[in-house]
Order: structure tokens, then sequence, then C-alpha cells
């Protein structure tokens, strides 16, 4: 069998990819992309636990968060919608108006 | 080498490969099709694990839902190649340390973590759908309901940012 | 038997200070009438007020009246009231501070006639006279002291009342300043009288200083009673102008005459020797202290009758002149021969007030000349101030039966008679000889000789009978003044000592000396003094009348010595040099520079420097820039996790911090 270890490892891993691209993506579809990534990393690591411990506790969780990224996804798309009508770009960095 | 492992190992591969090719693509069509796959790697791992319906639940809402819409947005954006501006210099030179940094005090930690952890045997029991539902209707019916109402206020959020101009 | 007056001994005080408060709240706009009537009234009542209560003393048989108005501090077990008292002493002091005083006003009232701030000055004047009413009626130290400072205060205002003129308002401040030092070591003596016997007041004091063991050691051999005693002492010679703090006395003749010659002859300056004669038992407790009086007091004496040699302007000359009196005043008091030192207190009141007055006369004559040397011949021009002058002159020289006489040759035969004084007596009786020489200087170089001025600028023209009723009354005052003690001389009872016996404890008359009687060594040394007195009259005479061209010439075969005196010694430049630079750069460098500038405004300044400097910085987290607000979200995350690896126990505390327990959270889920 495979030892949960194995699937937290490779949880972090994924985890640490979505943060870089999250660091270094300018376009802001891609960095809520890269949120999602993290998201999905974290339920692996959910289920794993679950897995390894032995009730469902983790798998309900896992449900649980995507439902809600699924809502978080939906509004998060029409703030971006919004915002590429109104700055007529996509890029992140062209989205600086709080900036002092 | 158990067949398990060999799954295990072709599944992760792909789903870094995705995140990878998520990362350094610079169309966002392509770091779309690149979260599909990992999406989809994934699926595959649940079900190695024996979680059928979070596997399930992860094809149908993830994939088939939440990037369905990624890719509607980009195509109506009509979002172009990533432009190549480099505003923030903190970003640009810390960046990948800390990303890395981080990964690494979280492999530490798990490295540190109980032993049950280490040396679990998943997969020895199926969750079925049928104890899943159980628990959820029973044990875990107040957030339940409460995501459906937080469904409905994303709904209605989603409306009212649409709404032209007057 | 009734004694209203003396039951309500505050009027005294109480009148002039309803006189300059009058007058100096509304006098702005008064006609010079109405601010004099105030003025002369308030003080002409409170003359008639405290010779009613002497009247009332006498009558009730000359016991110490002490009467307690009202506590002013209460402090555990320190009280310290607002009490007055009266006996022998407070009489003298009280008739001698009303009765000139309000002469002085009476004279003011004229001089200061054409100056502006007229309503001012007399504001001044009563203010000063409130405080010295109050420090010589007052029955403990502090009240004394209350007393004390206020006419230092008066002092300063009224030195500096041209204060439009720098000079005079650095005399003021001057004045104000090295009081000051001398009050410092006046409140240390308080304190240290306070700390042994528990009270201030006189009457306890003094009774308890019969219980206290003398030898009490205070500081190194030192006792209670030297160390006290020298403390009021400095005090003494701030207030009194004796070495090394007379230097703000001659420069206090900035101001007008009439305060010359109340504050700074007759009253001010003698509240010093008062304190002295009035702690006489803590005095002659200490052999020390007595002896330190008595050479500071004959050195000042011979030190300030040198300069006045030489001086050119005729009020400095009498400036030194009360300096080198008060010296003897002292002398009298450190050789144990209080009342004499009293006497001579009232008679120099009577003579340098005079004096004083006279000058002030002869300056008005001459249109506001004060140098001698621009003066000359004005005996027949002036007669009567000439004649007021001459008698205070005569009376100052020690010429037999003027009051100078009586009190100058009590004080010398003390000197001679009292255990290893005979030095003190040869400097005494060379300063006599030497006071002779300069104010007959004075009187021959102002109105002897031809006149030195151009008489066609100049119209000198007598004062009017307001300046010159108080000379006159004054003048005889200084004839008569010292008839108390005539009947000594024929072997009769001295009256004024007797009259202080019962404070002093009866006057140290001579013991047989060498085989001569007393009264044959009294006469003696009376005579001797009136020789001395003769021979400077003479030598005056000589130089100033015969060959008026022999000073020149002494001057220049002398010229070091000539210089030094001219220039007073240097003592001014002395202390400029050796306290008053230091000082100022002690203040200016370290105190400002280093310590105001760099250390308080630097940590000020540098804290607020610090936190701009900080919000400086910080201020660049806030770009506006969304990656750089992803990186700190990913450091943020890092810092927990790090937290939380190397430092296992602290996860509870980072959960609590995040307001989620995943535990707590799910077993609150789970029904």
């Amino acid at each position: 069998m495979v030892p949960a270890i194995y699937y937290v490892v490779l949880s972090a891993i994924l985890f640490g990819l979505g943060v870089i691209a999250f660091i270094f993506k300018r376009n802001i579809i891609s960095i809520f992309m890269s949120i999602e990534l993290m998201l999905n990393a974290v339920n692996l690591a959910f289920v794993a636990f679950s897995q390894s411990q032995g009730n469902l506790d983790g798998q309900i969780f896992v449900l649980f968060v995507i439902i809600v990224a699924a809502a978080e996804a939906a509004v998060g798309l029409g703030i971006i919608i919004l915002i590429a009508r109104n700055r007529q770009s996509l890029n992140v960095e062209r989205v600086d108006l709080l900036k002092l | 080498m158990t067949p398990q492992l060999l799954v295990f190992f072709v599944l992760a591969a792909l789903a870094v490969i995705g995140a990878l090719s998520l990362m350094l693509q610079k169309h966002p069509i392509h770091s779309a099709l690149s979260l599909i796959v990992v999406m989809v790697a994934l699926a595959g791992l649940y079900l190695l694990m024996g979680a059928e319906f979070v596997a399930a639940v992860q094809i149908i809402v993830y994939g088939g839902a939440i990037m369905v819409l990624f890719v509607f947005v980009i195509m109506l954006l009509n979002a172009g190649v990533e432009e190549h501006s480099n505003f923030s210099k903190l970003a640009g030179y810390a960046g990948v340390p800390l990303g890395i940094a981080l990964t690494g005090f979280i492999a530490a930690a798990i490295a540190r973590s109980t032993v049950s952890v280490q040396a679990a045997t998943p997969g020895a029991s199926i969750a079925s759908t049928g104890d899943i539902s159980r628990m959820l209707f029973k044990e875990f019916v107040y957030p339940f309901e409460l995501t459906s109402f937080l469904i409905l206020v994303a709904i209605m959020g989603a409306l009212v940012l649409a709404q032209r101009e007057k | 038997m009734q004694t209203p007056i003396l039951d309500c001994l505050w009027i005294i005080p109480l009148l002039p200070l309803l006189g300059g408060a009058i007058n100096g709240l509304f006098g702005k706009n008064w006609p010079n009438k109405m601010v004099n009537t105030v003025a002369v009234g308030s003080t002409g009542l409170s003359f008639l007020v405290a010779l009613e209560a002497v009247r009332e003393f006498f009558a009730q048989g000359q016991q110490l009246v002490r009467k307690e108005y009202f506590d002013w501090i209460l402090a555990g077990d320190f009280r310290v009231g607002f009490d007055l008292q009266m006996d022998q002493l407070t009489v003298v002091m009280l008739l001698v501070v009303t009765g000139v005083g309000w002469l002085i006003h009476i004279y003011s009232a004229g001089y200061m006639a054409h100056e502006g701030g007229y309503y001012r000055f007399f504001s001044y004047l009563n203010l000063f006279m409130f405080f010295m009413l109050i420090l010589v009626l007052a029955a403990n130290y502090v009240l004394l002291f209350v007393g004390w400072e206020g006419v230092g205060l008066s002092s300063y205002l009224l030195i500096g009342f041209y204060f439009l003129k720098k000079s005079a308002s650095d005399a003021g401040k001057k004045a104000f300043i090295v009081n000051r030092i001398g009050d410092f070591g006046f409140m240390l003596g308080m304190f240290l009288l306070f700390r042994t016997f528990h009270t201030l007041d006189f009457d306890a004091l003094f009774k308890a200083v019969a219980t206290q063991n003398a030898t009490t050691e205070v500081w190194g051999q030192f006792g209670i009673f030297t160390v006290a005693c020298l403390l009021l002492f400095m005090g003494a010679c701030g207030k009194s102008a004796q070495l090394p703090l007379y230097i703000w006395l001659p420069d206090a003749m900035e101001g007008p005459t009439p305060v010359s010659a109340l504050i700074h002859a007759a009253t001010m300056v003698t509240a010093g020797v008062y304190v002295v004669a009035r702690s006489h038992i803590l005095f002659t407790h200490s052999e020390t202290a007595m002896v330190v009086v008595a050479i500071v007091g004959c050195a000042t004496a011979f030190f300030a009758a040198t300069i006045g040699l030489v001086q050119t302007d005729i009020k400095r000359v009498l400036a030194y002149s009360t300096v080198s009196q008060l010296g003897y005043m002292f002398l009298a008091c450190g050789v144990g021969a209080f009342s004499a030192g009293i006497f001579h207190l009232m008679t120099h009141a009577f003579f340098k007030a005079l004096l004083f007055l006279a000058a002030g006369s002869v300056i008005h004559a001459m249109g506001g000349e004060q140098d001698m040397r621009k003066m000359g011949g004005l005996s027949k021009k002036i007669k009567w101030t000439f004649g007021t002058m001459l008698t205070a002159t005569m009376a100052i020289a020690g010429i037999p039966f003027f009051a100078g006489f009586f009190s100058k040759d009590a004080i010398l035969l003390s000197a001679f008679t009292s255990p290893g004084g005979h030095p003190l007596y040869a400097i005494g009786l060379l300063t006599a000889l030497l006071t002779a020489f300069y104010m007959f200087r004075l009187i021959f170089l102002t109105f002897h000789g031809q006149p030195r001025y151009d008489e066609h600028k100049v119209h000198v023209h007598e004062s009017p009978w307001t300046m010159l009723g108080p000379l006159v009354i004054l003048a005889v005052l200084s004839v008569i003044g010292g008839w108390f003690a005539l009947p000594a001389f024929f072997q009769g009872p001295d009256y004024f000592a007797n009259f202080l016996a019962p404070i002093f404890g009866g006057e140290q008359h001579a013991e047989l000396v060498g085989g001569m009687s007393p009264h044959f060594l009294e006469l003696t040394l009376a005579g001797v003094a009136v020789a001395s007195a003769l021979i400077g009259l003479g030598v005056a005479y000589w130089f100033y009348v015969k060959t008026p061209s022999k000073p020149e010439q002494l001057a220049k075969s002398l010229k070091p010595i000539y210089t030094t005196l001219l220039n007073k010694y240097y003592v001014d430049e002395l202390y400029a040099a050796i306290i008053v630079k230091p000082l100022v750069w002690i203040s200016q460098q370290v105190l400002w520079q280093a310590v105001d500038v760099a250390v308080i405004d630097g940590t000020v300044n540098g804290v607020a420097d610090t936190l701009t400097g900080v919000g400086d910085g910080v201020r660049h987290t806030q770009s506006g820039n969304t990656r750089s607000y992803a990186v700190w979200v990913v450091v943020g995350a890092i810092v927990v996790i790090a937290v939380i690896f190397f430092w296992p126990g602290a996860k509870p505390v980072i959960g609590a911090f995040q307001g989620l327990h995943l535990q707590t959270l799910m077993e609150k889920v789970r029904p």
C-alpha cells in the first residue's frame, strides 16, 4: 500500500508550486487558477489523513471545500470580469489604485 | 513495487507536471487546461485511496463546472498572452526562495509528524457513498445547510456583479 | 489694660500695603497730588499707629507682646503662623523704619515730581515699607524671611526703576541675584535650626537654646550654633552688603536718590544687622561665629572706606560709606556689643538718610549732575542743603556731641575691651580716620572752591520745602539722636543700652584695664577717636581747600594704588572672571548645547524621527502591487509555520491567535 506520507508530501509539493505560481503569474485569471491548485493540494492532504485515521471526517471536509471553492470561483470571476471591463487589462500589476 | 505504488507515481508525476505547466505557460488557456490535468490526476489519486465519492465530485464539480467557468471567462475576456511587466521587485527576487522555504517548512513539519501518518495503510476500506451521505446528513447537517445558504449568496453576488452599469 | 493697637499689630504693615495697592492699581491716571496723598498718607498713618503701639508698649510695662493671627503653614509638627511681636528691639526698628520712611516719602513727593512713572514709584515704595515692617515685626524666622525676600524684591523693582536704562536694569538684577546667594545661606540656616529645635518661633527657639548641648557635632568640629549662625550671617552679608557680597550696593545707586536713602542706607541693609542682633542668643553660644562676624565687619569697614577715598560720583562715595558703616555695626555685634550695634544702626539711619537726601538735593540743584569734579562753590547758593549735609557729615565723622560720635565710640570701646580685640580696634580707628577724610572731601569738593561747572548752563537753585523739610528734621535727629547715651559720659546711665538690656542682657562695660578705671578708659578712647576724626578733617581741608592740586600729585605718584582703588580693587572683574564667566559657559555649552539640545531635544526629536523613518520604510509595503502583497502573505505563513516548527508548544497560542481551532470547531460541529 501507499503510505499516507507520500500523499502528504505530494500535497506539499503541489501547494508550493501553487504558491510560486501565485507569486509569479501576472494574469489575474492565472493567479486565480493557482489558488484553485492550492485548494486541491489541501484536499489531497485531507483525504490522505482521512484514510490514515480511518474515519470519514476528512472527506466530508473535502466536500465542503469543493462547495466553497465553487461559490468563490463564481463570485471571483464576476469580480475579474468587472476589473477587466474597468481597467481594460488583465495584468494584475496594472490594478494598483491602492498605491500610496 | 506494487501496482498501487506504480499507479501512484504515475498519477503523482502527472499532477506535478500539470502544476509545473500551469506555472510556466504564458497563455491562460493553457494554464487552465493544465489545471484540468491536475484535477483529473487528483481524482485518480482519490480513487486509489478509495474515496470514490470525492473523486466523482472532484471530476463533476471541479473539472466539469469550475474549470468550464474559467475557460468561459477566458474566452469572454479574450485574454491574450501575458504581457511581460515587472513592477514588483519584491515578488521578482523573493518569490521563488520564499516558495521553496514554505514548501520546505511544510515538508519538515510533516517529516516530524506523528507516526500514524507515516505508517498508515490507507485503502483498507473503501468509503461508500452511503456512509458519506449518512455522515453528511446526520452529523454535518448544520454546515451542509449553511453551504446551501452560501451558494445562494454567491449566486446573488454574481448576479449583482454581472449587471450592466445603469 | 487696654492695648487695642498692640492687639492689632497687623495694622502697621497693612496701611502701606493698601497705599501701594491703591496706587499701583488705580494711580496710573491720577494727578501727582492724589498719588502722593495716598502714599505719604498711608505711611504717615502707619507711623502714627506705630507711635501709639510704642506708647502702649511702655504703658503696659515693656513686656514682650506676641500675637498669633493665623496659621500659615501646618505640616506635621511644623507650624509657622503669621505671628507678630513687639519688644524693645522691635520698638527701635519700628520707629526708625516708619519715621525715616515717612520723611523720605515726603521728600520723594517733591524730588520725583517731574519723573515719569510717579504712581509706580510710590506703589513700589509702599510695598517696600510693607515688607520691611513685616520683617521687623515678625515673631518667627519664616515670616521674617518673607519680609526679607520681599524687601529684596522691592529693592530690585526700585533700583531698576528707570528700566529703560540698561545699567539700571542690570543693577537691579545684580542686587537681586547677589541677595539670592545670601538667602541660600539663610535658608540653610533656618533648616538647620528647625531640625535641631523643631521650631522657628523666636520665643520658643531662644528658650530651647538653653537646654541644647552646644557641642553637638554638625560638620567636622563645628557645632550646631556655629554652622547655623554662619549660615544666617551669610544671608546677612548678602542683604547688608558685607564682604564678599557687597558688590551690588554701589551699583544700586542707579536707582532714584530717595530709594538709595531709604533702602540702601536706613532700612533694608540694616536688616542683616537686625537678624544678627535678634539671634544674639545663638551667636553668643558660638565663639567661632562671633569672631567671623567681627572680622568680616571690620575688614569690610576698612575695605569700603579705602575705595570711597577716590570715588568721584557723589552717590558712590555715600554707597561705600554705607558699606563701611554696616561693617562697624557687624563689628559691634561680633564683639558682643549688640546694643551698641543697634544704636549705631539708629544713628546711621538718621545721618545716612540725610546724606543721601541732601545729595539728592544737590543733584536736583545741579540739574542732574552727579560727578563731584564738576561741582564746587555751592555753599553760598544752596544754604539749607549745605547746612544739613554738613551736620550729617559731622555726625558720621564722629565729631563730639553729634549722633555718630556716641555710637561709634561705643563700638570702638567694645572692640578695644573684647579679648583679642586690639587689632580690630586699630583697624576700626583707622577706618574712622578715613571716614572723616572722605566725607569731608565730599563736602569740600561739592561746596567749596571755585565752581568747576559752566555757570551759564546750570542754574543752581535751592530745593522746594517738601524736600528741605525732611532734611531739616533729619539734621535735628542727627544731632540729638545720640543723646540717649550722653549721660553715660558723665557716669550716668546709658539710656539706650538700658532700654535694650532686657533683650541683650546688659551692656558689657569695660572692666579695669591695666590700672585704668573704666570711665577713664572710655574718655581716653573717645579722645583718640575725636583726634583721628580731626586729623581726617584736616587732611581733607589741606588737600581740597588749601592746595587743590595736591590730590592729583599724590594720585600720580601713587598711580598703581590709586588705579586699584579707583577700580574698586577690580572685585567685579574678578567675580566676572571666576564666577560669572564659567557659569555662563556651563549654561551655554554644557547645559544648553549638550544636555538640552543634544540629549533632550535629541531624544524627543529622535523618537519622532525614528517613527517617521519607520513609517517611511513601512510605507513601501503599501505599493498597490498585488504581487508584493502575495509575497507578504507567504512570508506571514512561513513565520507561523516556523514558529510552530521550532517551538511546538506555540500551537495553542497560534490557534487562539487565529481565532480558529479546527479540533474544537469539529467538536462543536459534531453534536
